[in-house]
Parts: C-alpha cells; sequence; structure tokens
C-alpha cells in the first residue's frame, strides 16, 4: 500500500516538473473565440508553452493585472486613468478588431435600430416590439405584439463599454441617465455573465434584447439589428464596416481610442479594438520573453485566422506601431529580440 | 369541545395523511426530475475520451474533463490533508478538555459558522492567498475547501468522542497508559468507524462545491500537477457550460454534472457503508 | 467526564504535554481561523464603512460608474427568494417529516429517507443546471403565466413572464433546503416522547389528532429552529441561485421579475472589482451575509436545544 502511494507521490511530482511553462492571462470574453484558436494554434507551434486564458470579463482582465495574479490581462475597454493609476507601467497591445452586435429574439425580419430606440429599448421605454418608435423606423416591417426583455452584462464588460461608449455618444438621454463604463446602472433588464451569458440568454429567451460580440452572435445564428451610423447609413455589423471605423480614427501613441460612431459611409458605429495588457518590464524571464514573442505572432500569423472567426484584422499602420511598442517593452530590463522570431 | 362525529374524523385523518403523502410526491418531484435528465442527457457524452481529455476550443468538436477530474481531485486531496487533521483534532480538543472559557468559546464558534456561506470562505481565500502569492492557485482552492470543512468536522468529531464510554478510558488510564496514547489509540480507534463516515460526507461536499473556487483555483485548459497554478475543477466547468450559449457545451454540461454526481454518489455510499460498518462492530 | 491524573513517569507526562499543547492548538485553530476571516473583511469593507454603514445597507443604488453602492437590493433580493423558498419548503418538509415517523407506511419509510439524503447531496451547481434547463422554461411557459391570468391583478405577479427572476430563486432554493429542514424536523419529532402520542392515542385520537394536540405543539419550538436553519441555508447559497434568478440589481415588487442576492453578486463581480470602493462594497455585502447567517444559526441552534431538552415538566405549551 505504501508502495503504491509512493509511486503515485513520485509520478505526481515527475509530472509536475515536467509539465513545461504555463503562462496565465484572463480577461475579456469579447475576442475569447479568437484567443482560444490563437492559443491552441500556438500551442501546436510550440507544445512546452502553454496559455491558459479565462475569460472572465475585461473588468476582471484589468483587476487580476493590476494585482499582478495573471501574467497578462485583456481587454476591449482601454483603461482608464484611475484605473492606469493603481497599475503603473501597464502597457495596451491591440490584438485585433471586433464589432458589438444588437441582438435579439424576435420574429422581426431585419430590424433598423436608431440612436432614439436603441436608448429607449435599454432604458426601459419601449416595452413592446409593436411599440410605435420602432414601427416608424421600420417601414414595412411585421412586428409582433409581444413584451421586450433587455439582456445586459452583470459582470464587468469591455463589450459594455463599447456599447455605451456609443450610446452616450449619441443619445444625450442616455449620456444623463447611465453614462459610459464597464459597469453601468442599468435602467431595465437581466444581467448575464460574460458575452457567453448574453448571448446564452438571447438565445434562449423569446422577445429577448441584448448586445454582444459579432462573433457571438454568428456562432449562435441570432439575428442582429441594423443600426444608423454617423453618415445617416443603416448598416449591419460586417468585418469591413469594422475596418472602416478604424481608418478614420488617428492612433495614439499609448493606443487607448475610442472608433465608435466613427465617420465613414459604411462605417460600423459600435466597432472597436481589443487590447492585451502587460506590464512594461516583464519580471519572469520565461513567461515574459513568451508573453512578448506570442503577442508579435499575434499581431502577424494570427490575423490570418481572426476573418473566419468574424474578427478585423489590424490595419497595417497599427500593426507598424505595435511592432515598435513591442520592441521597446524588456524582460527584467533587457529588450527581446522579436523580429526574428516568426 | 364540540364532539365531532368519527366519521368525519377518521376523513380528516385519511386526508391528512394523503395531504403528507402529496408533499412527500412534491418534495421527489424535482429530484427525479433532476436526476431523469441527468442521467439521460449525460450518459450519451460518457465516452472514455471524455473522461481522459482536455477541453477543445469553441467550435471544435470532442474534447473532455479530463482535468477537470484531476483537479477536483487534486484540490479535495490537499483539503483534507489540511482540514481533516485541524477538524479532527479541534473535536478532540473539544470532547476532551475541561470545560472552561476558552474550550467554549471554541465550541460556539465552531457551531455558529459552519453555517458560513462558501462565497465568503472564497472572498477570504482570494485576500489571504491568491493576492500576496500573486497567481491563482489549486493550493488557494484546497485552503478554501479546508476552511469550509473544518467547523462542521470538529463538531462531529465531539459528538462521537463523547459517544465512547468513559469507562474505557479510564480502565486505559489506569492500566498506566498515557492520556494522548489513551486519545490516540483508545478512543479514536473506537471512535473511528463514525469518523470515516463524517469525514466522507465532508470530501463529498467539498467535491461539490463552486463558489470557493470561483477566485481562487480560477480555471485551468491544460493538465495540471503543481498546488500553485490555476487548477480545473468539475464544478467551475459545468458552471463555465452552463452559462455558454453553445449547443455542445451544454451538452458536456451534462455529462460533466453526471460524472459529478457519480463522485458524490459514491462517497456518500462510502459514508454509509463505514457508518453500517461501525454500529454493527458493535461497542463494548 | 473524568480524567484520571495518574503519576506517571517524566517520557510520558511529556508525552502527554505535547499531545495537550497539539490539541489546545487546533482548537484555537479554529478561532484564529474565524478570526481572520472577520478582520479580512472588515479590513476589506473598509472604504465603505467609513462613509456611513447605514447608508450603505439602506442604499438603492449600485451604480459602479459614480462608486455609489447600496445593499438594499442584494438584501431585498436574498430575503425574497429565502422567504419564499421557506413557505415552499416548510409544509412540504412537515408534512414529509410526519409521513417518515408517523403516518407514512413503515415500508416506504426508507425508500423516502434515501432520496431526501440523496437530495442533500447533489452539489449547487447541478441544481443550477437543472433550474437553468427545466425550471426556467417550466416557470416561463407553464406557471408564470398561469399565476399571472389568475392572480395578475396583485403586484406579485404582474409583468412578462421571463422564467428567470424572483420565483425561479425562491423555487429552487425551495428544493435545496427540503433536505435541511425535513431532516432536522424529523429528529425533532422523534425527541418528542412517545408517552405524549400514546396517551394521546389511549384517549381515542386518530393519528392526525393525535399529531395536532401532542406531538406538533411539543415540537413546534423545534420545527421554527429547523425553518431557521433552512432559512440560514437559503442565504448563503451561491451557485444555483446567480444561474436562475437574473441578476438586475433593483427591487422590483414582482416575483416575476429579475432581481439579485448577496451571494450572486458577490460571485459575479468580485473577480473585476477593481477600485477600493467598489471591492468594499462587495466585502461589505459579505458582512452583511456572514452576519445574518450568524444570526440565525444560532437562533435556530438555540431553539433546536430547546425541544432537545424539553419544556418544564414535559407537558405541551
Amino acid at each position: 500500500m505504501k508502495k503504491i502511494f509512493a509511486a503515485l507521490a513520485l509520478s505526481w511530482c515527475g509530472l509536475a516538473a515536467a509539465g513545461g511553462l504555463l503562462v496565465n492571462g484572463a480577461g475579456a470574453t469579447f475576442p475569447f473565440p479568437l484567443y482560444s484558436k490563437w492559443f491552441s494554434d500556438y500551442n501546436k507551434k510550440l507544445p512546452d508553452i502553454k496559455f491558459n486564458y479565462q475569460s472572465i470579463g475585461s473588468g476582471g482582465g484589468i483587476k487580476q493585472i493590476t494585482e499582478r495574479t495573471v501574467d497578462f490581462g485583456a481587454s476591449d475597454a482601454p483603461m482608464t486613468d484611475e484605473e492606469l493609476a493603481l497599475a503603473p507601467g501597464i502597457v495596451h497591445i491591440p490584438t485585433v478588431m471586433g464589432a458589438v452586435v444588437v441582438t435579439y429574439n424576435a420574429p422581426v425580419e431585419g430590424l433598423k435600430l436608431t440612436p432614439e430606440t436603441l436608448a429607449g429599448l435599454f432604458l426601459g421605454k419601449i416595452t413592446k416590439w409593436n411599440d410605435q418608435a420602432l414601427a416608424k423606423d421600420n417601414p414595412g416591417v411585421k412586428l409582433p405584439d409581444g413584451p421586450v426583455s433587455v439582456i445586459h452584462r452583470s459582470d464587468g464588460s469591455g463589450t459594455t463599454n463599447i456599447f455605451t461608449d456609443y450610446l452616450s455618444k449619441v443619445s444625450p438621454e442616455w449620456k444623463a441617465a447611465v453614462g459610459a463604463g464597464k459597469s453601468v446602472k442599468w435602467p431595465a433588464g437581466l444581467g448575464a455573465k460574460g458575452n457567453e451569458g448574453v448571448s446564452g440568454l438571447v438565445k434562449g429567451t423569446p422577445g429577448a434584447v441584448g448586445y454582444v460580440e459579432l462573433a457571438y452572435a454568428n456562432q449562435n445564428k441570432l439575428a442582429r439589428a441594423a443600426l444608423r451610423n454617423k453618415d445617416g447609413q443603416f448598416v449591419l455589423p460586417s468585418l469591413e464596416g469594422t475596418s472602416e471605423a478604424a481608418a478614420g480614427v488617428p492612433m495614439p501613441p499609448d493606443f487607448r481610442v475610442s472608433i465608435t460612431n466613427a465617420d465613414g459611409k459604411t462605417a460600423y458605429p459600435m466597432a472597436s479594438f481589443t487590447y492585451i495588457l502587460v506590464y512594461k518590464d516583464q519580471s519572469d524571464k520565461e513567461k515574459g520573453e513568451a508573453v512578448l514573442k506570442f503577442l508579435w505572432w499575434a499581431v502577424h500569423d494570427g490575423q490570418a485566422a481572426a476573418p473566419a472567426l468574424d474578427y478585423a484584422p489590424l490595419p497595417k499602420a497599427v500593426v507598424a506601431e505595435v511592432e515598435k511598442k513591442l520592441e521597446s517593452l524588456t524582460v527584467q530590463g533587457k529588450p527581446v529580440p522579436l523580429a526574428s522570431s516568426r | 369541545m364540540r364532539a365531532k362525529s368519527h366519521l368525519v374524523r377518521t376523513v380528516v385523518n385519511h386526508t391528512v395523511t394523503a395531504l403528507c403523502g402529496l408533499m412527500v410526491l412534491l418534495a421527489l418531484l424535482p429530484l427525479g426530475s433532476l436526476l431523469w435528465l441527468v442521467i439521460s442527457k449525460g450518459t450519451p457524452g460518457l465516452t472514455l475520451t471524455f473522461f481522459t481529455s482536455l477541453p477543445t476550443p469553441v467550435g471544435e468538436p470532442g474534447g473532455g474533463v479530463g482535468n477537470a477530474i484531476l483537479g477536483t481531485a487534486s484540490m479535495v486531496a490537499l483539503a483534507c490533508l489540511i482540514g481533516l487533521p485541524v477538524g479532527i483534532g479541534a473535536g478532540v480538543f473539544l470532547a476532551e478538555r475541561a470545560d472552561n472559557a476558552f474550550s467554549r468559546a471554541v465550541r460556539f464558534t465552531a457551531e455558529v459558522f459552519s453555517g458560513i456561506p462558501s462565497i465568503v470562505i472564497g472572498i477570504v481565500a482570494y485576500g489571504l492567498v491568491v493576492v500576496p502569492m500573486r497567481r491563482f492557485s489549486g493550493l488557494a482552492g484546497g485552503l478554501a475547501l479546508a476552511l469550509l470543512m473544518v467547523p462542521s468536522l470538529a463538531r462531529t468529531t465531539e459528538e462521537l468522542v463523547r459517544l465512547v464510554p468513559v469507562s474505557l478510558r479510564e480502565a486505559s488510564l489506569a492500566l498506566g497508559i498515557s492520556q494522548w496514547k489513551t486519545s490516540l489509540r483508545i478512543v479514536l480507534r473506537t471512535a473511528a468507524g463514525g469518523l470515516l463516515t463524517a469525514a466522507l460526507l465532508a470530501i463529498a461536499r467539498a467535491a461539490g462545491e463552486t463558489a470557493p473556487l470561483l477566485f481562487t483555483s480560477l480555471n485551468n485548459q491544460y493538465w495540471n500537477f503543481r498546488p500553485d497554478q490555476p487548477t480545473a475543477s468539475l464544478t467551475v466547468q459545468i458552471y463555465n457550460y452552463a452559462i455558454s450559449p453553445y449547443e455542445d457545451w451544454h451538452q458536456k454540461a451534462w455529462s460533466a454534472a453526471l460524472v459529478l454526481l457519480l463522485l458524490v454518489g459514491l462517497l456518500n455510499l462510502a459514508a454509509r457503508y463505514a457508518l453500517r460498518r461501525s454500529a454493527a462492530g458493535g461497542k463494548s | 467526564m473524568v480524567t484520571a491524573r495518574v503519576h506517571a513517569p517524566a517520557g510520558r507526562q511529556a508525552g502527554d504535554r505535547i499531545w495537550n499543547g497539539l490539541l489546545g492548538l487546533l482548537g484555537g485553530a479554529i478561532l484564529l481561523v474565524v478570526g481572520v476571516i472577520v478582520l479580512e473583511l472588515v479590513e476589506v469593507a473598509r472604504p465603505v464603512l467609513k462613509t456611513g454603514a447605514l447608508g450603505f445597507l439602506l442604499g438603492t443604488d449600485w451604480d459602479p460608474v459614480s462608486g455609489s453602492f447600496g445593499a438594499l437590493a442584494f438584501i431585498y433580493g436574498t430575503l425574497v427568494t429565502s422567504a419564499l423558498a421557506i413557505l415552499v419548503a416548510v409544509p412540504v418538509s412537515v408534512g414529509l417529516a410526519l409521513f417518515l415517523s408517523e403516518m407514512g407506511p413503515r415500508q416506504l419509510r426508507p425508500v423516502v429517507s434515501f432520496a431526501i439524503e440523496t437530495l442533500a447531496a447533489i452539489p449547487s451547481v447541478v441544481y443550477g443546471l437543472w433550474g437553468l434547463f427545466v425550471l426556467v422554461p417550466w416557470l416561463r411557459s407553464d406557471l408564470e403565466p398561469f399565476l399571472g391570468s389568475v392572480f395578475g391583478f396583485l403586484p406579485l405577479f404582474k409583468g412578462p413572464p421571463i422564467g428567470l427572476g424572483y420565483l425561479a430563486g425562491g423555487l429552487i432554493l425551495s428544493v435545496m433546503i427540503l433536505p435541511t429542514v425535513a431532516s432536522v424536523t424529523n429528529e425533532v419529532l422523534k425527541t418528542v416522547p412517545p408517552a405524549l402520542r400514546e396517551g394521546a392515542l389511549a384517549l381515542g385520537a386518530t393519528r392526525w389528532e393525535a399529531i395536532r394536540m401532542a406531538v406538533l405543539p411539543y415540537a413546534r419550538p423545534g420545527i421554527l429552529g429547523a425553518t431557521i436553519l433552512g432559512l440560514g441555508r437559503a442565504l448563503g447559497e451561491t451557485m444555483a441561485v446567480t444561474m436562475v434568478i437574473g441578476n438586475s440589481p433593483e427591487i422590483h415588487a414582482s416575483l416575476f421579475a429579475p432581481g439579485y442576492s448577496l451571494p450572486s453578486v458577490i460571485a459575479n463581480e468580485f473577480a473585476e472589482a477593481t477600485g477600493a470602493v467598489h471591492a468594499g462594497a462587495l466585502a461589505g455585502l459579505a458582512l452583511v451575509l456572514f452576519g445574518l447567517s450568524l444570526v440565525l444559526n444560532s437562533l435556530a441552534r438555540l431553539l433546536v436545544q430547546v425541544v432537545a431538552r424539553g419544556p418544564r415538566g414535559g407537558r405541551p405549551a
């Protein structure tokens, strides 16, 4: 008996020692479908390095990297100045772009939403699908006589940040009543955890309306609404619309930017970059090198996987800036040669 | 008192009996529904791959909860390593020490705090272990589970030790055997059956916990053998699968739930068996 | 309890002293653990306690943007779901316990007893899974429309039937606390002196009358204790409730509306609460939860003890 125990303990320790390198990250659910593919592909390329990413929401990503309980964080919402003050030395690295779609579970063919009706829905003012305001913007579309169930995020979310950032720009009523942020005081509706939770609830609740990242809407075959962009055109979410939204906006040196309600005839109004958050100087040699090399791979080779999963690749100009930024980061004070590692 | 006819009273009696029977059915209905669904929806997914492989990324078929089973097992084992000695030891302390203010305080604390919500333990473990260690870890998860085990284990141990006849202890002491040998070899051995039952039940409870693991062990996509890294667990995995929008993840949730129920069920059966054996063994 | 002090040689005494010391240490460990828990919570909750505990308890705002946090919506949600759970679970448990101890056929007792123990062993997250995919759809398509059409004039049953909400939370809690309340009630009924029941039966009472006149009044404080114990358990249930309550930090009158409970909001928001105030607010909620469960547990044990010791003279109150 004792021998079996000893053998087990010994093999356990052996397995523990031989485990390879595990890098831990946590954060946004927005890019999770793409990130999980990236980490899986990267692990096939370099089997000894494993990236364990947990999608707990952008708020979680920011908090955990601030407390340094993870090796990198992920967020669609750029950190605010207050948050940056608590985590000196954090750098935002944009990885890919995505779009937030307004999705719904109602028998409506091609719903069009203006800023007024969108705000009205999420403020709890429009409570039935055949409300006058909706009918006005959707002439000729049959609207059912049923109650609207608003679904929002219950966790601190970058997706919420994009959504409320857009609404605050286009609806003064929303801006005054609620404002923008990763977590807001929702006037109406139910909360669900993560993009996963919201899409799950919308899918299962007749009459529901919510907001999720494009990949989730596509994967779950959820209907999406066309939004009126700054130029007055109703656009459906698309990768082209996302890329166009980024084209018009200048990128600041720290990459913290909002591209909602962007100019452009076919620009999609709720597009956004998503970021991985790392410290300027990586304290762990092995993990630091692994993270930086992965990021280099992600913004080059990884971009090819994005469109298939409904994410828009980074504009070339941004990639050039990211390259410079990555090369300026250090591991234990020393820079890491990246351009050669492909 | 107004005299009621015998017939009325008999009818009332039978009605109440029927009502009680109805209550039993009402109570058993959710249980039946739950077990039926877990078994019927979960069984198709129970392939060998399910038990032995890692979870696959979103959209890719296959995969399993092998690492989650290992994670739950390792964290529960860790919890036992810490929680069993402390819980049982504290229980022996309460049963054997003189009734002074200190032991009364310990007893009150153990009794009343055995009902502490597990989410609160999770927060405390986060602040005490995860933040200073700068990482999520199986150790933090195991510790949180141990914290949950200790108070109820202490109380149960105290009751079991008190059940051991005083004459046994006195006889041992009279024979010149030291106090500690008496406690350990004679008293605890006699109470061993009951202790085993209590321990198995505590383990079953720990294996089924989710809330304290959410911010201590986080989760992990890979096999993990190190206690200082995030660790997968069956319960957290079921939660993540259940609230997701993907049909195949829902299917995996049911299968994982079936695995969890089998695990917990086995532990409970073992506890029951241990109890029966200790009772049958008889006491002098 | 006699501990004979025998004159033992020095070696044996040393062993005993180490043993006693170790035991004392382990006993003290419990005090240490609990002390650490309380201190840690108070420490994290400091930002919120400083700005006024009463304001925090009664505040209805939960606004991470402006940093204004109040616990009332969650206390309300916890109390409503727990109250609903008790309302459903206690009558069922008493009926169940009576069935097990008095009224049911003897052959069925071990089966029912086993079933109840099985209910107790099922983990919370599995209840949540069942709740999400079975209870909630049933509420949405059957029970809530029914209640709405029959009792819709009451504010309790107004609003669209979404399935998720206070009602779902309360019902799932009732299933989860059923084993606790039923088994304690069963134990309490067992402690009733048989003479009481037999006396009533000897006087010609039917089984139910004997129970009503002799057993239940005696067991009343114990049943109350079981209820409070169940309430204590209901307060702390996290996963199953989180999955079905709808996560809306507001106070709604209707049972069909989504709500939020103390453990649920902590579970959802703790991992991401940046800023001392948000984290402090969550720790404050944990303290409220802790305090509530402490009070209820102590009360419950007191009541159960009262029955165990028996009222004066053993006569029904």
